[in-house]
């Protein structure tokens, strides 16, 4: 019975955390675009030219 | 798009709809563009705009195709487009509305899931160790602890239920939600009651995961219609939103549309749309009726021809004079239609509907039969209360309510995929039951553009010539020349001088010889039939040599589409506009069962209703204004994503990728989802039937009740996810037997 005690806090604690979680991942606009986020992984995060520049590689 | 240059950080007036201001002064407007597709083209668009002064922000959203734009004071808003059309994207300004930020509804529902959703999962853990036979203490404090969990849960959760089960009650009337209400409401009361007395079942697991599967279907439900909503707006916006008003002094200035009075001046560029009724009074031009009357072949303007509002001027400048107001022009008169045949739509009622208002007194009255029955024969309030609510539990119309909508949105997922967007989920339900389709011919089953088909005398020297002639004008008519000698590998690509005479042809001087080509007059030819339009002339030295005859030519999958529609078993007719001859030529060459021609809207309309007469319900495929009328009045209707938008606001169905085959395709789908949502009704009154006795008897314990809800619910969705299965468009219009 004591054991109940730590363990059902703990399981309804990390599903409200979760719950909380979701829904500051809604607010802050994490769902409005799935597909897009989907693709900007594979923008750079600076120009090409920059990273060309600083790895020392000419125009090829 | 046209745009006049504005003070630096004002807004045009044209653009003032879509703008949004916010506190601090920066406006945010939002571009619609339909073609960005990959992370190449995020980055070219949002490079592009960031560098524009008073730009704040740029960030495109690619489940929408639209490109949200924040800027401050120092911002040239109407530059915004032709920034974007550098970046190499087609764009136009659009209502931030469909935003998902701005969707409240959905962001409600989706909360109400989550909760919903962490309730019934939590509480299922402690229903679970309670089944597997947990002492009395402890049952106790997990039921207590249930309570805690699932009271708010049900509270937030069912806001959404509860709202439009009140709000139907109020009128007097009865729709799903109200028996899910009662069910909730009942079952959550009991499960309250047992837990404070110490009872032994408590339902809280059954009524939280019953609003968590019915969220489920609510949530894809709106976000399929708003998927369709985007799409929609996504198409360009064609009627003109004002027009450039002449000004005495010789400048010009924007006029919105409801503020044109008559006798304003206005000029009408090449490719601009006609605002108002209007009268030229100055130049000449080319006018395409294709979209007004389904005329295909363009009409010469000069001093004192009448325009309707909604034409497009093709070639040359004019200067027209409004002749009515907006709100009395040609537009305005087929809006008026389109809002006088909504009752075909109204009077349908969706089989979602009908099945709850049989469902409802169903089970209220076994309910009821059910306590008092068990109060008759002794069992004492609490046990006959105990198996009413069972009753109501069990019968739940959780498998009812999600029979209908997840088919639907299978069907749109299916639909949007290959390209025909489906506004609402009834429109699905009355293509199903299709007997008869109708097809406007211009801009429909035809391209809207003319093609050569003959030339007397055939000689490729003399097509030679006219082409290069042909390529030197806008004139479809010559346009259609010069692709037919491209195609045949005559196009001599060397530009010459040529003068054009709008109304009447071009004249060059090639080597020697003076060459025409126009009419018959500017030819010196004369006519032999009546039939002017649709042929041209070329002269050498003022002699006619040469005639060349054109027809609209049917698109490429037009027969495709009406083939597939016969193996449907859907006949179907032509319903146009334009001229007896042209209408029976295409009407011949597609294969279409029957043809109608030159129809007024008014008789489209009533062409629509003589055909539901004869067979049934009809469909109409469509896209001028002058189909709008038609468009409603049928009892369903497709556009082409090239329709006018008075038409595509009222069709059910859009054509994206305006491909015709997706017609057939959209009947078969509607016709095997029909088959699938009467098979999940079936099973959901089948699922029924069975566990009600056990119900009525007592047998059902909370543990019962959740294996049975959540597995019919299971059930019906896999169902419908059959709908993924079969032929897309193109196989289903090339295969066959």
């Amino acid at each position: 019975m004591s054991g109940l005690l730590i363990l059902i806090p703990c399981a309804i604690g990390l599903g409200a955390l979760a719950l909380l979680a979701f829904f500051w991942a809604l607010r802050s606009g994490q769902y409005d675009d799935l597909e897009g986020d989907g693709q900007r992984v594979l923008l750079n995060d600076e120009p090409l030219e920059n990273i060309d520049r600083g790895q020392g590689r000419g125009g090829n | 798009m046209t745009t006049l240059t504005a003070p630096a950080g004002a807004a045009p007036v044209e653009l003032d709809p879509f703008i949004a201001y916010a506190a601090d002064g920066t406006g945010e407007i939002c571009f619609a563009v339909p073609d960005a597709y990959c992370a190449a083209c995020i980055q070219a668009i949002e490079g592009e705009l960031t560098n524009v002064a008073g730009v704040r922000s740029a960030r495109v959203n690619l489940s929408q195709r639209r490109v949200l734009i924040r800027y401050d004071q120092s911002a040239d808003v109407s530059g915004f487009a032709g920034h974007i059309t550098r970046s190499g994207y087609r764009n136009f300004p659009v209502d931030a509305t469909v935003d998902p930020q701005h969707d409240a509804a959905l962001t409600e529902l989706v909360r109400a899931l989550a909760v919903s959703g962490f309730a019934a999962g939590n509480i299922m853990l402690f229903s679970v160790s309670v089944w597997a036979g947990a002492d009395e203490a402890t049952r106790a404090l997990f039921h207590w602890l249930s309570a805690l969990l699932a009271l708010p849960a049900i509270v937030y959760a069912g806001r959404p239920f509860f709202r439009s089960a009140w709000s139907a009650l109020r009128v007097g009337r009865t729709n799903m939600d109200v028996p899910i209400s009662i069910g909730v409401t009942l079952t959550t009361a009991l499960s309250l009651f047992e837990t404070v007395t110490g009872g032994e079942h408590a339902y809280f697991d059954a009524s939280t995961m019953l609003l968590f599967f019915l969220l489920a279907g609510r949530t894809l439900d709106h976000m399929m219609r708003k998927q369709a909503r985007s799409a929609v707006d996504n198409l360009a916006r064609l009627s003109p939103r004002g027009a450039y008003q002449l000004l005495d002094d010789g400048t010009v200035a924007f006029v919105r549309l409801a503020d044109i009075v008559p006798g304003m001046r206005f000029a009408l560029k090449a490719g601009e749309r006609v605002p108002v009724d209007a009268t030229v009074v100055d130049g000449n031009g080319q006018i395409d009726m294709a979209m007004v009357n389904g005329e295909s072949i363009p009409l010469a303007a000069s001093p004192g021809t009448s325009l309707p509002a909604g034409a497009i001027n093709l070639l040359g400048s004019l200067e027209i004079v409004a002749a009515r107001p907006a709100r009395d022009s040609f537009l305005a008169r087929m809006q008026a239609y389109v809002e006088a045949a909504e009752d075909t739509r109204t009077r349908y009622r969706r089989i979602a509907d009908r099945a709850a208002q049989l469902y409802a007194p169903v089970v209220h009255l076994t309910a009821a039969i059910t306590f008092l029955g068990w109060l008759v024969m002794g069992a004492g309030w609490h046990a006959a209360l105990l198996n009413a609510v069972a009753v109501l539990i069990i019968t739940c119309p959780c498998a009812l309510a999600l029979a209908v909508p997840i088919v639907h949105v299978v069907a749109a997922g299916r639909l949007f995929a290959n390209g025909v967007v489906m506004r609402e989920g009834s429109a699905l339900e009355r293509m199903g039951a299709v007997r008869v389709a109708a097809f406007d011919k211009t801009g429909t089953l035809t391209l809207g553009t003319p093609r050569l088909v003959r030339q007397e005398p055939d000689d490729p020297a003399l097509l030679a010539v006219a082409a290069r002639l042909g390529a030197q004008s806008n004139h479809p008519l010559s346009r259609a020349i010069a692709a037919a000698a491209e195609a045949e590998g005559h196009l001599n690509v060397d530009p010459i001088a040529v003068t054009e005479v709008p109304g009447k042809g071009v004249s060059a001087q090639i080597g020697n010889a003076d060459w025409k080509l126009g009419s018959a007059a500017f030819c010196n030819a004369e006519d032999k039939d009546g039939d002017s339009a649709s042929h041209v002339w070329l002269a050498r030295d003022g002699q006619p040599v040469a005639q060349f005859f054109f027809r609209d030519a049917p698109r490429s999958d037009a027969s495709a589409a009406v083939a597939g529609m016969a193996r449907l078993g859907v006949p179907v007719h032509v319903l146009s506009g334009d001229r007896g001859a042209a209408v029976a030529d295409v009407a011949n060459a597609v294969g279409a069962t029957n043809w109608l021609a030159g129809l007024t809207p008014e008789q489209k309309q009533a062409a629509i209703a003589d055909l539901r007469r004869d067979h049934g319900a009809v469909l109409m495929v469509g896209d001028g204004i002058n189909d709008a009328p038609a468009l409603r009045a049928a009892d369903v209707s497709i556009a082409p994503a090239s329709a006018a938008d008075i038409g595509r606001a009222a069709a059910d169905f859009i054509l994206t990728n305006d491909k015709l085959t997706g017609v057939p395709f959209v009947v078969s789908v509607a016709r095997r989802a029909d088959r699938l949502v009467r098979e999940n009704l079936g099973f959901a009154v089948a699922y029924n039937a069975v566990v009600l006795p056990l119900a009525i008897l007592g047998y059902v314990t909370p543990l019962v009740a959740a294996i049975a809800m959540s597995s019919s619910s299971v059930i019906v969705v896999l169902n419908a996810l059959r709908l993924r299965l079969g032929a897309g468009p193109s196989e289903f219009a090339a295969s066959r037997r």
